[in-house]
C-alpha cells in the first residue's frame, strides 16, 4: 500500500490521464495521433467530480482533564486535547491555553476520535424510505463498475445529522450488495452540506464495492439470468478482470508512447478495474461464508489485486489466520445473523476472533440506526470477546470504529486517532463510550463544533426536517 | 353471544393455552449475597431468592435456606425477574431467507388482495419451533419470555407469549393466544386505498363478529360477511375481553384513530410501533392503553414516522402511559437490554426501564407471576455479573420456571471451536468437540 500523499498524487495523474483519454475517444473519427491535451484541458476536466469539502469555521479550543481514549495505544487519564485551525495541535498533560482559545471542561467525560462508519448506504437509501430514494443497487446487470454512490446521495438524507449526533464524522457510502462488481463508495466528511462534492473527503481513494454469495445470485437467478449460482458468481468476476487487464495493458502501452493503432475508446466501468488493478482503488468485498471469503482471497491471487477488507464476514473468523496472513481487513457487525442462510453460522465473539489473529478488524453498522450507536456496537463485541476471555483492552476497541475503519479507507493519515497534526475530529462524551448510557456531548469535526447534545442551535437539521418536527427527532 | 364458550369455537379458532404452574419436582435454588430486583419493592442488597420446584418461595436478606438447595452464590451481582420481550417471532423464524423455516404468517392469496390481509382466525402457536437455535441465543442474553407474534397484516391474527426452555410447547406456553395483531396506517393503506378504508373495513368486521351466532350462522339467516365465520369467532374473543387488539400504529393521526375505535367497542387495546405516540401521550394515558415500544428507532423512515425519536418511551412514561418494551427483533431479541439502556440514556428512569422489561409486560399480556421475585412468582431469574441494562453486562444464571439453563447456544459452540483454530484440521473430531 502507498504511503497515503504519494496515492493521492498518482490518483491525481490518474484522472487527468483518462481524462485525456476521454477527450479522444469523444472526437467523432479519431484522429490519426491523439492529441496531446493543453494543461488547461486537463485540470479542468480532472476537477470535475472532486472533492469542494471546506472546513466549517472554527475557533482555537482546548478540551481539558477528559480521559482521552487516543486509539494510538494511550489513554490518558486527566487529559487534554487542543485544536487549532482545525487540526489537532496538542494531546497530553497541562496544555497552556492559547490566548483566545475557547476552554471546554471535560473533567469526568471521555474523548475519543470521530468515530468512523466504513460501511453505510445513507444518502443512497434516504428516509424516507421510498423507490424514489431507493438508489443503491444499480439491479440491471451483475458488473456495473461504472457507476458511483456518489452520484446518488442525497445530502438532505436526516440520517446524516443523527449519525453525527452519534459521534460520527466520516463515513464511507456504499453500493448496494446484488451486483458482483457494484460500483464505488465515497468516503464523506459528515457535515451538512448542498452537495456531495462538498460533503467528500478531499483525497481520500477511490473504493469499488463487490459482493458474492446469496445476492447477486438470488437478484439474476430468480429472473434466470447469470449468475444463478456461486459457480457463475466467480466465472463472471473472473471475467470482469480479465478485460480490465487488457483495457489496463491497452491504455498502459497508449499512454507509455506505443501509439500504433487506433486510441483505446474511454470505458467507465473497465477504467475503474483497471484502477483497482494499478493498485489506486480499495476493495470492499462484500462476502459472508468462509470458503467465499477464500475464493474472493483466490481471484485477487490471480490478477494480482488487493482487498482492503472484507465486508460483514460473518464467518470471517473461522478463516481469520488466512485474512491476517493476506494483510486483508474484515468490517462486520457485532451481533447481526440468521437473516439469510449464509448468516447463519454467526458468533458475536466474530470481531474478537479476527482481532486476536492480528486482522484489522472494524465493526461497520451498514444501518442508519446503527451507524448512530457504532460505540455501543464496538462494545457488545469487545464484551463477548471477553467472556470467551480474550484479552482486548479499551483503546483496541476502539480502533475499530475509530484508527482501523480509517485505515479501511485509507484515509488513516489524516483521521482516526488523536495525535498531533490529524484532523481535528473529535468527539466529548458524557461517560464512557462503551457504556450504553454514553452520549456524544459534543461533536467536532475539523476543529468546528457541529453537534452539541445542549445547544439546540449546533444541531444540523436537514431541509426535509424543517417544518416537520425540527429537532424532536434528534 | 355464548359462542365463544362452546368447545367447537375454542377448538377451531385455536384454544386458549395457559401455563399451568410447574408440578414437576425441578430442585432447590438458593440465590445469595446478590442485589435482588424484586420489582415488588425496594431492592434488596444482600438478598436470597430461594427457588422450589419451579417457583419462587421466599425473597429476602433472612431467608432460610433448605438442606439440599444447590447455592448459587450472587455476591456483587444483580438479581433480576428474567426479562420480557413484547414484540419478537422467536421460534417462528429460523432462517429469514429460508421460507421452509418462517412461519409467521398465513397467506391466502396476493398480499394486494384485500381479503388476503384479513386472517383473524390464524394463531402462530402450532408453528412454534422449541428447538429454534434462536432459542438459546436469546434466553442466555437473559431474556426468558418473548411475545412470539404473526407479522405483517391488516389483521395478521394472534400471538402467543413463551417461555424460552422446553422440550414441547405445553412446557413453553404462558399465553395462548396473547393478543389480535392488527396494522393500520401506511402498512396497509395502500392495499386499502386510505386509512379511512382501513378503520372502515375493520369496523364493519367487528360490527359482523357481534351480529354472527351459530344459530343465524347456520340457518342462513345473516348477510354476506366481511370474514370467514372463523375470523369473526376469533374477534369475537377480543370483543368479550378474552384478548387484546394489538394495533401497530405509527402517525399520531393513526393512534387516536385506534383509541376512538377501542372506545367505540369496549374492547382492549395495546398500541404497538406507535413512533408519534408521545405527541398524543395525554390521550393515550387517559384512555388508559398501554405502550410497546422500540426504543432505538428515531428516523423518520416512512411518512408515517416523522415524529420518530429515541425519546418515546421516556416522554410516555414521564405522561402516565403504561410501557413495555421490545426489541422489535427475532434473532436479536438478545439485545432488548440495549433498548431499555438506550431509553435510560434518553430521559427514562432506570426503574421504568427495567419495569418495561419485567412488570409492565406481565401486566399487559396478563402474565401472572411473572415480572416480579416474589413468593409465588414463576422462577424466572437472571443473575447479571453487573448493571443489567449495560451493555457490557455479562449473564452469569439463568433460570426458567426453576431449571438453570446452561450459557450455551450454536453460537457459543461455533465460537469454543474455532478458537482452537491453530488446530483447524481436528476441528471436525468429534471426540474433541
Amino acid at each position: 500500500v502507498l504511503p497515503y500523499a504519494q496515492e493521492i498524487t498518482i490518483m491525481r495523474t490518474a484522472v487527468a490521464l483518462l481524462a485525456a483519454i476521454g477527450v479522444a475517444a469523444c472526437a467523432p473519427t479519431p484522429p490519426p495521433a491523439a492529441p496531446e491535451p493543453s494543461p488547461d484541458d486537463a485540470r479542468v476536466a480532472a476537477g470535475a467530480f472532486e472533492s469542494r469539502y471546506q472546513p466549517f469555521p472554527s475557533t482555537p479550543t482546548l478540551i481539558r482533564g477528559g480521559t482521552v481514549m487516543t486509539a494510538a495505544g494511550e489513554v490518558i487519564e486527566g487529559g487534554d486535547l487542543l485544536l487549532v485551525d482545525g487540526r489537532i495541535a496538542a494531546v497530553g498533560r497541562n496544555l497552556e491555553v492559547p490566548a483566545g482559545a475557547r476552554t471546554i471542561d471535560a473533567a469526568g467525560r471521555f474523548v475519543t476520535p470521530g468515530i468512523i462508519d466504513t460501511h453505510s448506504h445513507l444518502g443512497v437509501y434516504a428516509s424516507p424510505g421510498d423507490q424514489a430514494h431507493a438508489d443503491g443497487n444499480e439491479m440491471t446487470r451483475p458488473v456495473t463498475g461504472h457507476v458511483y454512490a456518489e452520484h446518488a446521495v442525497w445530502p438532505q438524507d436526516p440520517g446524516f445529522p443523527r449519525a453525527l449526533a452519534g459521534g460520527i464524522t466520516s463515513l464511507h457510502i456504499l453500493p448496494g450488495s446484488a451486483n458482483l462488481i457494484g460500483g464505488r463508495g465515497v468516503t464523506l466528511r459528515n457535515v451538512p452540506a448542498r452537495t456531495i462534492q462538498a460533503m467528500r473527503f478531499p483525497g481520500a481513494p477511490h473504493t469499488l464495492k463487490m459482493a458474492c454469495g446469496e445476492n447477486p445470485k438470488r437478484v439474476y437467478g430468480s429472473r434466470n439470468q447469470a449468475p444463478m449460482t456461486r459457480m457463475a458468481n466467480i466465472a463472471l468476476t473472473r471475467e470482469a478482470w480479465i478485460r480490465a487487464a487488457e483495457y489496463r495493458d491497452q491504455v498502459d502501452r497508449w499512454e507509455n508512447g506505443d501509439r500504433t493503432g487506433t486510441p483505446p475508446t474511454r470505458n467507465l466501468e473497465l477504467e475503474t478495474l483497471a484502477d483497482v488493478l494499478r493498485g489506486r482503488i480499495l476493495i470492499q468485498n462484500h462476502c459472508y461464508r468462509a470458503d467465499e471469503i477464500a475464493n474472493r482471497l483466490e481471484i485477487a491471487r490471480e490478477f494480482g489485486y488487493s482487498i482492503r477488507s472484507i465486508h460483514h464476514g460473518v464467518e470471517a473468523y473461522k478463516v481469520a489466520d488466512m485474512l491476517a496472513e493476506e494483510g486483508v481487513g474484515v468490517s462486520i457487525w457485532a451481533d447481526w445473523w440468521g437473516f439469510k442462510l449464509e448468516a447463519l453460522d454467526a458468533s458475536n465473539a466474530n470481531a474478537a476472533l479476527t482481532h486476536q489473529a492480528g486482522v484489522t478488524t472494524v465493526i461497520h453498522s451498514d444501518d442508519a440506526i446503527g451507524i448512530q450507536v457504532l460505540n455501543q456496537e464496538a462494545a457488545k463485541a469487545l464484551a463477548a470477546g471477553r467472556e470467551a476471555g480474550i484479552d482486548i483492552s479499551d483503546d483496541e476497541a476502539l480502533r475499530w470504529i475509530t484508527a482501523n475503519a480509517a485505515w479501511t479507507l485509507g484515509i488513516e493519515d489524516e483521521v482516526g486517532t488523536l495525535e498531533e497534526g490529524k484532523r481535528g475530529d473529535v468527539v466529548i462524551w458524557s461517560a464512557h463510550p462503551f457504556s450504553v448510557y454514553a452520549r456524544a456531548d459534543q461533536v467536532f469535526v475539523d476543529g468546528a463544533l457541529l453537534h452539541d447534545r445542549t445547544d439546540p442551535a449546533r444541531n444540523p437539521i436537514t431541509d426535509f426536517e424543517l417544518g416537520i418536527f425540527s429537532g424532536e427527532g434528534n | 353471544m355464548r359462542i365463544t364458550r362452546t368447545l367447537t369455537a375454542a377448538a377451531l379458532a385455536g384454544g386458549l393455552m395457559l401455563a399451568a404452574a410447574p408440578a414437576v419436582a425441578q430442585g432447590t435454588f438458593a440465590i445469595t449475597g446478590g442485589t435482588v430486583h424484586t420489582m415488588t419493592g425496594a431492592p434488596i442488597e444482600g438478598g436470597t431468592v430461594l427457588v422450589r420446584d419451579g417457583r419462587v418461595v421466599a425473597v429476602g436478606r433472612d431467608v432460610s435456606i433448605p438442606q439440599g438447595a444447590v447455592r448459587i452464590d450472587a455476591t456483587g451481582r444483580q438479581v433480576t425477574p428474567g426479562l420480557i420481550d413484547s414484540g419478537t417471532q422467536v421460534g417462528l423464524v429460523e432462517v429469514g431467507a429460508v421460507a421452509g423455516t418462517v412461519d409467521r404468517d398465513m397467506v391466502t392469496g396476493p398480499r394486494e388482495d384485500l381479503r388476503s390481509q384479513i386472517r383473524a382466525a390464524f394463531t402462530v402457536t402450532d408453528g412454534i419451533n422449541p428447538n429454534s437455535t434462536v432459542i438459546p441465543v436469546t434466553r442466555i442474553a437473559g431474556i426468558t419470555t418473548v411475545v412470539s407474534r404473526p407479522g405483517f397484516g391488516l389483521v395478521a391474527g394472534q400471538g402467543a407469549v413463551i417461555d424460552l426452555a422446553g422440550r414441547t410447547l405445553d412446557e413453553m406456553v404462558v399465553r395462548s393466544p396473547s393478543g389480535m395483531f392488527v396494522r393500520i396506517g401506511e402498512g396497509v393503506s395502500p392495499i386499502t386505498g386510505a386509512r379511512g378504508a382501513t378503520m372502515m373495513i375493520l369496523r364493519e368486521m367487528l360490527e359482523d363478529a357481534r351480529t354472527l351466532t351459530p344459530r343465524t350462522y347456520e340457518r342462513g339467516a345473516v348477510r354476506e360477511f366481511t370474514a370467514s365465520r372463523l375470523d369473526l369467532i376469533a374477534l369475537q374473543r377480543v370483543l368479550n375481553g378474552e384478548m387484546p387488539m394489538v394495533m401497530e400504529a405509527h402517525r399520531a393521526s393513526d393512534i387516536l384513530a385506534a383509541l376512538r375505535m377501542a372506545d367505540d367497542y369496549g374492547f382492549r387495546l395495546v398500541l404497538t410501533g406507535a413512533t408519534e405516540a408521545w405527541m398524543v401521550a395525554d390521550e393515550i394515558a387517559a384512555a388508559g392503553v398501554p405502550v410497546v415500544v422500540k426504543v432505538m428507532q428515531n428516523l423518520p423512515g416512512s411518512f408515517e414516522r416523522l415524529g420518530a425519536t429515541f425519546e418515546n418511551a421516556a416522554r410516555l412514561h414521564q405522561r402516565g402511559v403504561r410501557v413495555a418494551l421490545t426489541s422489535g427483533d427475532t434473532h436479536n431479541a438478545r439485545n432488548l437490554r440495549q433498548e431499555a439502556g438506550n431509553a435510560v440514556a434518553h430521559g427514562m428512569s432506570w426503574e421504568a426501564a427495567l419495569r418495561a422489561l419485567t412488570t409492565e409486560p406481565a401486566a399487559i399480556w396478563g402474565l401472572d407471576g411473572y415480572g416480579t421475585l416474589a413468593p409465588g412468582s414463576v422462577a424466572n431469574v437472571v443473575v447479571w455479573d453487573g448493571d443489567p441494562l449495560e451493555i457490557m453486562t455479562a449473564v452469569a444464571h439463568v433460570f426458567i420456571r426453576g431449571r438453570e439453563v446452561p450459557l450455551v447456544s450454536r453460537q457459543t459452540q461455533l465460537r469454543d471451536r474455532y478458537m482452537r483454530l491453530d488446530d483447524y484440521r481436528s476441528l471436525y473430531d468429534r471426540t474433541q468437540r
